[in-house]
């Protein structure tokens, strides 16, 4: 069984859970920007949680398949077509070998996550088959995927169902960011801190697997300060260090930039925090010039929310019997 | 000297030895990043030491961050007390200054430059008071460097230059960063310098460009193939300038498989550095050269 891809999208890569372990060495864990989708789709499919699938962005890709199988389409809406008639997403379907999916135009959302009963079988590179475009490794020849690519399929026994709307998770306008301030926080002052929180930002075009930014809020206030020696002369500029996923930095102090999936593991940029685990899935699914807020949490309301969104995704299970 | 501790959100713990560079900070980050991995704790999935900070990433549902925290600072003490001594590598890095192709690319991002009517390396000559870019060169090559950090990217290398605090190069990164930057670029911002292992964006000032892959994700490059990434922080690097002829011959010996770099063991100890540095370079330079 195999999957070709007639025309590739905007940029379609293969992506699972990500590759842990390589950081130390620059090589970001990768994997579904919006996990929970992600999940979901492998759910609705019968597959493994983590198996890999197809994580397309903004314009979806046109795909054939060799073999009958079950397919699910699920993240942001962007509508699927099974011989030019229209699917429901979060829906698994059945398709046969011939059978052409394609999409409509995307309608909220950002990512669409599209899974195959088998799971997308492309080679385990440092125990994981997502695909770090920037770094050539992984995933499809390294690469997101070309018309006239053919993707090799698993074996899968299929599965059915549909996700209803309530059981879903999608960011709202304007989209919440939660936010535990720390890391550089101490280098702005508290009045420049409360702005940063109380303006609505925008995403720019620069909005990518590697870290989204955003724009339309107040550039920052630094306390004062001599540069350390090797930080460079900006006061945005620090020691080069390592930047944890979800962190906020801020070049110049003008536009925060959230480090995402593929970061850059290091680099000489004050942060101003991490945007929490819980609301990672939720970044992905943002367009270019969505309004957007950080909101502050502590500790205690992070973990609190991550444990909102596991509860979520063991609702998805229940309500599909798994 | 305390270390800095800070939750980078609820999955990483973010350690600043200090707020400046110094190879002291940069070996309590080693020990102390080095004592987590021996200590094997539950819940802890990435252990990243930096140039004077360092980043551990764990998972809450595992290990509270609380506790994790309680963990580090225990470990704090021995970390800076434990002996900077090094057994380690030096390697030559070839590199072809003034290369067309990094001066073709900074053509095209002058207007993010400081300087627009200089080369990177005409700048970087002129802040550090060199005069020329022969000087500048000189003063790059001259000594060895220090991996003090991998990251950014795959395999990438920052350089910390092994010299007195007052003769270290610094120059300030673009103003705003590039875009591109050819893969393999030499590059420099602030006290570091880096080997660009990917093409891609960058903002440090770009010099030359090494022939030598330093990341090969598909693990064909034949010193490439157990580990994808050349360099650990801790390696010793010596640059060797290069002309084009040479640089052509060695992209030919590499896209035959058959060049071999030159990397030899070595051991670095910060006391000895610290009390004599050109008699540890000179040892350093003997190990290279096999004398």
């Amino acid at each position: 069984m195999a999957v070709k891809v007639i025309s590739p999208g905007l940029s379609t890569t293969v992506q699972d859970l990500g590759r842990p372990g390589y950081y130390h060495l620059g090589i970001p864990i990768s994997g579904g920007m919006d996990r929970f989708s992600l999940r979901a789709a492998n759910m609705l499919v019968g597959n493994d949680e983590g198996a890999a699938v197809l994580e397309a962005v903004f314009l979806g890709p046109e795909l054939e398949f060799t073999a009958p199988a079950t397919v699910a389409v699920t993240g942001g809406d962007l509508p699927p077509k099974l011989n030019g008639a229209d699917r429901q997403g979060w829906e698994a379907f059945p398709v046969k070998a011939g059978d052409r999916l394609s999409f409509g135009f995307l309608k909220s959302g950002a990512r669409a996550y599209i899974a195959v009963s088998g799971g997308i079988d492309v080679p385990m590179t440092l125990g994981s088959r997502s695909t770090y475009t920037l770094g050539a490794l992984g995933g499809h020849e390294g690469r997101a995927l070309k018309a006239g690519d053919e993707l090799p399929v698993g074996d899968g026994a299929g599965g059915k169902g549909a996700i209803p709307a309530g059981l879903r998770r999608m960011p709202a306008s304007p989209a919440e960011l939660r936010m535990l301030p720390g890391l550089y926080w101490h280098r702005i002052t508290a009045e420049s801190g409360k702005r940063f929180f109380a303006d609505t930002w925008k995403v720019a075009p620069e909005a990518d697997r590697i870290g989204y930014r955003f724009r339309g809020g107040t550039a920052l206030d630094f306390v004062p300060r001599e540069q350390p020696f090797g930080a460079g002369s900006n006061p945005s500029n620090i020691v080069d260090a390592c930047y944890p996923y979800g962190s906020v930095q801020v070049p110049g102090g003008t536009e925060p930039i959230v480090l995402h999936r593929d970061a850059v593991s290091g680099g000489g940029y004050m942060m101003l925090g991490c945007v929490i685990s819980a609301d990672m899935d939720l970044i992905g699914q943002l367009q270019p010039h969505a309004p957007a807020r950080f909101v502050e949490v502590t500790m205690d309301q992070a973990l609190a929310a991550r444990h909102d969104r596991q509860a979520a995704i063991q609702r998805v299970r229940d309500h599909l019997g798994r | 000297m305390s270390i800095r501790f800070t939750f980078g959100g609820d999955e990483h713990i973010f350690g600043e030895v200090s707020e400046d560079m110094s190879l002291e900070s940069f070996f309590t980050s080693l020990s102390m990043t080095n004592a987590v991995r021996e200590a094997g704790i539950r819940g802890v999935t990435e252990i990243c030491p930096a140039n004077a900070s360092f980043q551990i990433k764990f998972d809450p549902d595992a290990i509270r961050p609380d506790d994790l925290l309680k963990e580090l600072k225990g470990m704090e003490a021995a970390a800076a007390k434990s002996d900077a001594i090094l057994k380690t590598r030096i390697m030559e890095i070839p590199v072809f200054y003034q290369d067309p192709w990094t001066q073709e690319t900074l053509m095209r991002f002058r207007e993010r430059h400081q300087d627009p009517t200089k080369t990177d390396l005409e700048y970087a000559a002129e802040v550090n008071g060199l005069g020329t870019v022969e000087n500048f060169i000189k003063a790059h090559s001259s000594q060895p460097w220090f991996v003090s950090m991998v990251g950014f990217v795959a395999g990438l290398p920052f350089l910390y230059q092994m010299v007195e605090r007052k003769r270290q190069l610094q120059v300030p990164k673009y103003l705003r960063p590039r875009t591109d930057t050819p893969k393999l670029t030499i590059g420099h911002g602030g006290c570091f310098s880096c080997i660009y292992s990917v093409r891609g964006a960058g903002g440090y000032q770009m010099f030359g460009i090494t022939p030598m892959p330093i990341y090969d994700p598909n693990q064909q490059v034949s010193y490439l193939q157990d580990e994808m990434c050349l360099f650990r922080p801790g390696d010793i690097v010596k640059w060797k300038p290069i002309g084009r002829d040479q640089y052509d011959a060695t992209i030919e010996a590499v896209e035959a498989n058959r060049f071999e770099p030159v990397i030899r063991p070595a051991t670095f100890s910060l006391t000895d550095f610290n009390r004599d540095m050109a008699g540890t370079n000179a040892k350093l330079m003997e190990a290279l050269n096999g004398r």
